[in-house]
């Protein structure tokens, strides 16, 4: 029988585990956003008095009441925490209203008045680039917020070297994060003037900074606190602080706890989303099947604001021409401002979209060659000590691409049901098909950020141990990752450690809990804190070194010098107090911004995911029946919790191929809820197969890499082409819409 | 009557009551938090309760539709004795629990199910929670679970037998 280790499971089985919604505070007023009904407009006027008389209301507060900065941003301060003379968006919020009720809250926000003088809005990227159009953000100077390039080799050579050409454009789609909680925020100010935020954020520190910054007080004015929260994948990141930024506002100004609670239809209106993309690829190849080529144009709609649009397309940027060597490489990506809803972070983080494209575009490509799908990446795919588009040699770690790929199609017995396959036989009843599709992906921010993370080992008097890390509980057990690192690195079992209350007020940040970096950078950082640890007790002992193994402190040799216990008595009675603070800073990473070479991210993981359908040939209704992944995670910490991570990542990466859609339409998303905007539900999905790799990573101090993001980042491609296997079409835009 | 039981326990309604959304009372009124609201719509299934042993969307019914009725939260599932149920337990030992949003709704539907069929196959649990969006976890550690809780309770009443 199975037994999986969470700390946090007891509390969320049972209904304890209080989420921002759930708390509530004596005199807690309520408020709620009021919407443009444009997605492009100067704001005229905005009357509240209608708002302001019902009984219970008790203000109706705009941008002229942000005592800070009304604009925040993670990169580019552009988006607007209360929309300030102009609508760039239909998920821009022109005023919030606060009540004693929100029911109240919510009547009262229908009941303000805007006058705006509205604008055609830019909603098509490629109008947005042309050199008249109108500037959705004039202060940036440009719709462009951002372009990246890669420049390898000589693309005219490579020209004149293929033996094949092909031009192939794919699009996807906006995406909608979809977690489970909607976004929430809980604020007051606390007697010693501090403003206390609890939120379903995934940063608490990029939190602290938007609050900090439109109260215009200092970052230790304000403390955010974690408590569970019901998802994020990315999605909870700037958005979701914007929605805490704006619930301080309201305590602030009025002095009363405040708490800002979405509905589904605010939150879709209003979140980023997962960028669409349009990709244009030009890849040219010899008879052998050799990449010579790959000259690509991407263009991404950032929407109105510029959020994470930068590193995003810049992942795209680096990842390119997926998994394979391409000796010459011309590639322009493109972020650019619309009117649309905004884009940002979505687990993923720009690879979704290009292994969409590129996963399919080999396979073409091996088509016309004759030469089998297979055989194709294995000619192209990266292998130990190769160098990637940028320029980075692959030898600081086990490149584990064609074991993945082997132990895929091996478990899902590829070959043979490969001549199975379809091709939309007119005869036969039912069509089916097998696909696969493979990735490497660069870990963590890479050449995004500085990467560091920290971490406090306090051990108490007793011998039992608060841990805490600078790394966010997401819902993906990041806490008890940690809490289990600890345990290995101190020898003593888990039982004996918590996980502190994390608080913006405890610990450094270090950085956002996202690009699959949480275990990898907040694991690292407690195995740096166990060593300080290590020598702190050899100092109280008065040894030059110590073990720590079975709640036992050992010398150098391995011989027994005391039991865990005695040892940390005697530091508190030496007043040598165990009280580490570890910091891990990933190795350095470099990339030139112009030629768009360097050591992009300092180390990688590889992946395969496979997967079996069956089609109706005249519904064309796809039934999807087995999906099996395998990556390499460096090293398991928690291997049912990661192979949770698989199956979540293979079940999203699905409903992105056949289901999730979010079309807009003048500017405003049109699936409102849950009801219009399809996930995968039970039925939808089949069984998974998840198969661990593990390689543990010498740069990382616990061996462990990431495997949030790379679960996610394949299965779309992989039924692209199954589905191809069917029905022997080619379906280049995500959704696949299936005629 | 103008009674509604919750996890055992009677209320007494009042007839300004009776148009309120059950999910709000629960949450708001009972303090019952357990029980979630994710669509407010009844599409996501993280308000699921159990009515009269039938899995209910409370975001979906107000308080006269719940009357003489015996409702289950989330909170009513472990004993007496704050032992859990073997769903619960299931659901932790299986790794089923991630972000945990969906999971009271999982647990109360996996009830339903289990309280008709000891046996479902994988294919009727996966019927069984349809109406319970998950993001994280693809389901297939939640089947795992609810399997792994119909064979404890299997054998707990063979036992009892």
């Amino acid at each position: 029988m199975n037994k999986v280790f969470r700390n946090d499971a007891l509390a969320k089985v049972t209904g304890i585990a209080k989420y921002t919604d759930d708390y509530t505070m004596p005199g807690m007023l309520h408020a709620a956003p009021v919407y443009p009904n444009c997605a492009s407009a100067r704001i005229l006027k905005i009357d509240a008095a209608d708002a302001l008389a019902l009984p219970g209301v008790v203000a109706v507060f705009t941008a002229g009441d942000i005592p800070g900065t009304i604009k925040l941003g993670q990169i580019i301060k552009d988006y607007p925490t209360l929309a300030h003379k102009t609508v760039r968006s239909t998920g821009d919020v022109l005023a919030l209203v606060v009540a004693e009720s929100r029911e109240l809250a919510l009547k009262a926000a229908s009941l303000v008045r805007v006058e705006l003088e509205m604008r055609p809005a830019l909603l098509d990227p490629e109008e947005a680039l042309q050199e008249n159009a109108p500037l959705i953000n004039p202060e940036h100077g440009s719709n462009i917020c951002n372009i990246h390039h890669v420049r390898t080799g000589d693309i005219q050579k490579g020209e004149e070297h293929s033996d094949l050409i092909l031009e192939e454009t794919f699009t996807t789609g906006r995406i909608e994060h979809a977690y489970m909680e909607p976004e929430a925020a809980l604020c007051h100010l606390r007697p010693d003037g501090v403003m206390e935020v609890i939120g379903s954020m995934q940063h608490p520190f990029s939190t602290r900074r938007f609050v900090a910054s439109t109260l215009g007080v200092k970052l230790c004015e304000v403390e955010v606190k974690t408590v569970p929260m019901g998802g994020g994948f990315g999605g909870k990141d700037d958005t979701a602080a914007l929605v805490c930024a704006r619930a301080a506002l309201c305590a602030w100004l009025l002095k009363r706890p405040v708490k800002l609670t979405y509905s589904r239809e605010m939150s879709m209106r209003e979140s980023y989303k997962r960028h669409p993309y349009k990709m244009q690829y030009r890849m040219g190849l010899k008879n052998s099947g050799k990449i010579e080529f790959v000259k690509v144009r991407m263009v991404a709609d950032g929407g109105a604001y510029c959020s994470v649009t930068p590193w995003v397309t810049w992942r795209s940027t680096v990842q390119c021409c997926g998994s394979y060597r391409v000796p010459n490489v011309h590639c322009d990506v493109f972020g650019v401002y619309t009117n649309n809803p905004f884009s940002g972070a979505m687990r993923g983080f720009g690879s979704p979209q290009v292994n969409f494209a590129i996963e399919q575009l080999i396979e073409m490509a091996g088509e016309k060659l004759g030469i089998d799908e297979v055989a194709m990446r294995r000619i192209n795919m990266l292998k130990q000590d190769d160098t990637t588009i940028t320029g980075q040699k692959l030898d600081t770690h086990v490149v584990s691409l064609s074991q993945a790929m082997d132990t895929v199609l091996k478990e899902i017995n590829y070959e043979k049901k490969r001549k199975l396959c379809s091709f939309g036989n007119p005869i036969a009843e039912e069509w089916y098909g097998i696909g696969f599709a493979i990735s490497y992906r660069g870990m963590s921010l890479g050449a995004e950020g500085v990467d560091f993370n920290s971490a406090i080992i306090n051990v108490q008097p007793d011998g039992s141990v608060l841990i805490e890390t600078g790394v966010h509980e997401n819902g993906q057990g990041s806490e008890t990752a940690m809490i289990l690192i600890a345990s290995e690195h101190l020898g003593i079992p888990k039982e004996l450690i918590r996980y502190r209350l994390p608080s913006t007020s405890n610990i450094p940040d270090g950085g956002t809990t996202v690009a699959s970096r949480g275990t990898l950078l907040g694991g690292g950082a407690v195995v740096k804190a166990a060593e300080l640890l290590r020598k702190i007790i050899a100092e109280a002992l008065e040894v030059p070194e110590i073990k720590l193994e079975n709640s036992q402190v050992l010398d150098a040799s391995g011989k027994l010098l005391m039991s865990w216990e005695e040892a940390i008595r005697l530091c508190f009675s030496k007043q040598i107090y165990p009280y580490a603070f570890g910091v891990f800073q990933a190795p350095r990473v470099s990339w030139d911004e112009e030629t768009g070479q360097g050591n992009a991210y300092f180390t990688w993981v590889y992946a395969c995911q496979a997967v079996e359908l069956k089609m109706n040939p005249k519904t064309k209704k796809v039934t999807l029946l087995n999906m099996v992944a395998a990556h390499d995670v460096g090293k398991a910490i928690n291997p049912e919790l990661v192979k949770g991570q698989f199956y979540g990542g293979m079940a999203m990466g699905a409903g992105y191929a056949l289901f999730e859609d979010l079309p807009v339409e003048n500017g405003l998303v049109r699936p409102t809820n849950l009801h219009t905007y399809k996930l995968a539900r039970a039925v939808d999905l089949p069984e998974m197969t998840a198969i661990l790799i593990e390689h543990p990573d010498k740069q990382t101090p616990s061996g462990a890499k990431g495997v949030g993001e790379p679960t996610n980042e394949i299965m779309a491609p992989a039924i692209a082409n199954a589905i191809y296997h069917a029905t022997g079409i080619r379906y280049k835009d995500q959704p696949l819409r299936i005629k | 009557m103008m009674q509604i039981t919750v996890n055992d326990k009677i209320h007494e309604i009042p007839e300004e009551l009776l148009e309120k959304s059950l999910v709000h009372w629960l949450r708001e009124d009972l303090s019952l938090t357990g029980t979630k609201i994710g669509c407010d719509i009844g599409v996501c299934g993280t308000c699921t309760i159990l009515m009269d042993m039938q899995a209910v969307r409370s975001c979906k019914l107000k308080l006269k539709d719940a009357l003489g009725k015996k409702l289950i939260t989330i909170e009513g599932m472990q004993s007496q004795d704050g032992k859990l149920h073997p769903i619960q337990q299931a659901f932790i030992d299986c790794g089923a629990i991630q972000c945990g949003f969906c999971t009271p709704g999982m647990v109360l539907s996996a009830y339903a199910l289990l309280h008709k069929n000891l046996a479902p196959s994988r294919e009727q649990i996966r019927k069984a929670i349809n109406a319970n969006l998950c993001r994280c976890t693809g389901y297939q550690q939640i089947i795992d679970a609810v399997e792994q809780a119909a064979s404890v309770m299997r054998a707990e009443k063979q036992v009892s037998r």
